[in-house]
Formats: structure tokens, C-alpha cells, sequence
């Protein structure tokens, strides 16, 4: 096992804490790709995009290399398996049960609507 | 892209504060009381705390919600001969704003959850923030058997359509 520094770890983590960079990571883990393409393919700006991409390298999570004129990105090494699987288990974990309570939300909603319709009446 | 949230503003995001802290996010489309009405409620909170999809269901559960209640879950799942149980406190309850309570399950210091909610514009921000003891406690949280009910994300619409009918009925 790996020890990373705690400021690493926790660069890592704020990351991950957004759901553009989650989903370039999630690219990159398919093929490599340029700037250019990951800003298209999120429908951003390059600028946007490169900001996103600069967090991620900071964290160790991305490698960029330039290559004519063109910035490839690709994964970083094994950091992402470690701390991006933690995390993700964990995300999943709630957004499932948050789901789940979405739905009792929402069957609280109507049945507080059709209330008031019946006291209307 | 997380296709699976679907709808991006309301995607649950987690966050790793600490070794001991972790922080988790979640946007209802619904005003704060009716959120806090599904969270203190055990006819309501035993439909969406854990997955039928999975075999883990509840045997029973039990909430005093009030500050210095106390709440036990028992929970029967697959592979486990004998229920499990899951007890604390309520530390604070503050009627559709806070929640806080123990997990003293873990023997000596168990964790503490804080749950806020916050209303904005008929919507609710949930922030759920989990203090561990140890950093290992921490780590199990996302690790260990709790997560066991998380592989069949596929089931989910299943258990979600029931839920529908059931309500149609």
C-alpha cells in the first residue's frame, strides 16, 4: 500500500469534489485526451476546461504532457484506483439511498397536495 | 459524466474533510419540513435507509426523536444468521433545520452524524457530516458490509417502481 502525504490526499479529495472532474477522470480512464477534446465533449471552453484539468494534475489524479501544440492529458498513476474508488463507493452508497428518499419526498409532496385539495372542497 | 444521477443539481457529492470527517450533499426538490419529516419518521425512514434490492431489510425500527432519545435499527441481511442492531442518541434535534446524533455501536466513542437541512426557494439542501474516532473508522465506513448493498445499482429502478405501485394502491 501506498502512503500519500495528508495535503495530497486531501487535494485528491476536493478534486473529486466536482462532478465535471469526476466525469473527465471517467474519460481519461477510457483513452487519453486533449484539452480541446475534453472541453468539447463537456461542452465547456477551453479556458473552463483547462481549469479543471489544472486542479486535477495539481492533485496528482491527471498527467498532462504537450506535445506540438497540442496538451494530452491521461490518468495519473495509481492514485486515482485508491482514493477516487474510496470515495466513489462511498458516493454511491448515499446517492442510492438518497434516491430512495426522493421518492418518499415526493410521495410526502403529492400526498400534502391532494390534502389541501380535499380541504378546499 | 455521472449518467446515472440523471439530473446533475440534485447529485449526491461526497467529500473527505478530514481523516475523521466526511461530508455528503444532496439537493430535494421539497420544502425542509417535509425532508425532516422522512428522516424522523421510522414508517417513512425504513423505505429509502436501506435497500430491499439486496436483502437487508428491516426488522424493526425504533426513533425517539427528541435531544437525549435514543433510536435502534435491526437490520436482517443476506448472509448473516443473526440480525444486526444499530443504537444511539439523539444529541440535538432541532425540528427541520438539525439532527445529531451517536453511533454506539462501536463500543467506546462511536461516531456522530450531523444532518442540516436547508431550505432555499421551496428546495432543501441535505449536508450530512459523519465524525469518526479513528481514521480507521472512517475508512471502514465506506468499505465494509454497508457497502455490500450498493453493487446492484441496476436494482434500483426495480425497487423504486415498487415503491410506485405500491403508492398507486
Amino acid at each position: 500500500m501506498v502512503q500519500f502525504s495528508q495535503t495530497r490526499f486531501d487535494a485528491s479529495f476536493a478534486a473529486l469534489s466536482d462532478a465535471t472532474r469526476r466525469g473527465v477522470l471517467e474519460q481519461l480512464g477510457r483513452k487519453d485526451a486533449s484539452i480541446t477534446e475534453l472541453a468539447e465533449a463537456f461542452h465547456m471552453t477551453l479556458t473552463g476546461m483547462k481549469k479543471h484539468v489544472g486542479v486535477l494534475e495539481e492533485a496528482g489524479l491527471v498527467v498532462t504532457e504537450k506535445i506540438g501544440r497540442v496538451r494530452t492529458c491521461r490518468l495519473g498513476s495509481r492514485r486515482l484506483e485508491e482514493e477516487a474508488a474510496w470515495l466513489e463507493r462511498y458516493r454511491q452508497l448515499w446517492a442510492a439511498r438518497f434516491d430512495a428518499l426522493d421518492e418518499v419526498v415526493e410521495d410526502l409532496k403529492r400526498k400534502e397536495k391532494a390534502d389541501e385539495r380535499k380541504k378546499r372542497k | 459524466m455521472n449518467a446515472k444521477s440523471g439530473n446533475e443539481r440534485n447529485a449526491t457529492t461526497v467529500e473527505r474533510k478530514s481523516d475523521l470527517e466526511i461530508v455528503i450533499r444532496r439537493r430535494f426538490n421539497a420544502p425542509a419540513r417535509i425532508v425532516f419529516e422522512a428522516w424522523t419518521k421510522p414508517e417513512l425512514i425504513m423505505r429509502w435507509w436501506t435497500l430491499k434490492s439486496v436483502d437487508m431489510s428491516f426488522v424493526s425500527c425504533e426513533m425517539d426523536v427528541r435531544t437525549g432519545g435514543s433510536y435502534r435499527f435491526v437490520f436482517r441481511a443476506a448472509g448473516f444468521e443473526q440480525p444486526m442492531a444499530f443504537c444511539g442518541r439523539y444529541t440535538e434535534v432541532i425540528p427541520n433545520a438539525r439532527l445529531v446524533w451517536t453511533s454506539d455501536e462501536g463500543g467506546e466513542g462511536g461516531a456522530v452524524t450531523t444532518v442540516t437541512f436547508e431550505e432555499r426557494d421551496g428546495e432543501t439542501l441535505v449536508v450530512l457530516h459523519d465524525l469518526h474516532p479513528t481514521k480507521e473508522s472512517a475508512d471502514e465506513a465506506a468499505s465494509g458490509q454497508a457497502l455490500g448493498f450498493v453493487e446492484t445499482f441496476g436494482q434500483l429502478e426495480e425497487v423504486l417502481a415498487t415503491l410506485n405501485r405500491n403508492e398507486d394502491t
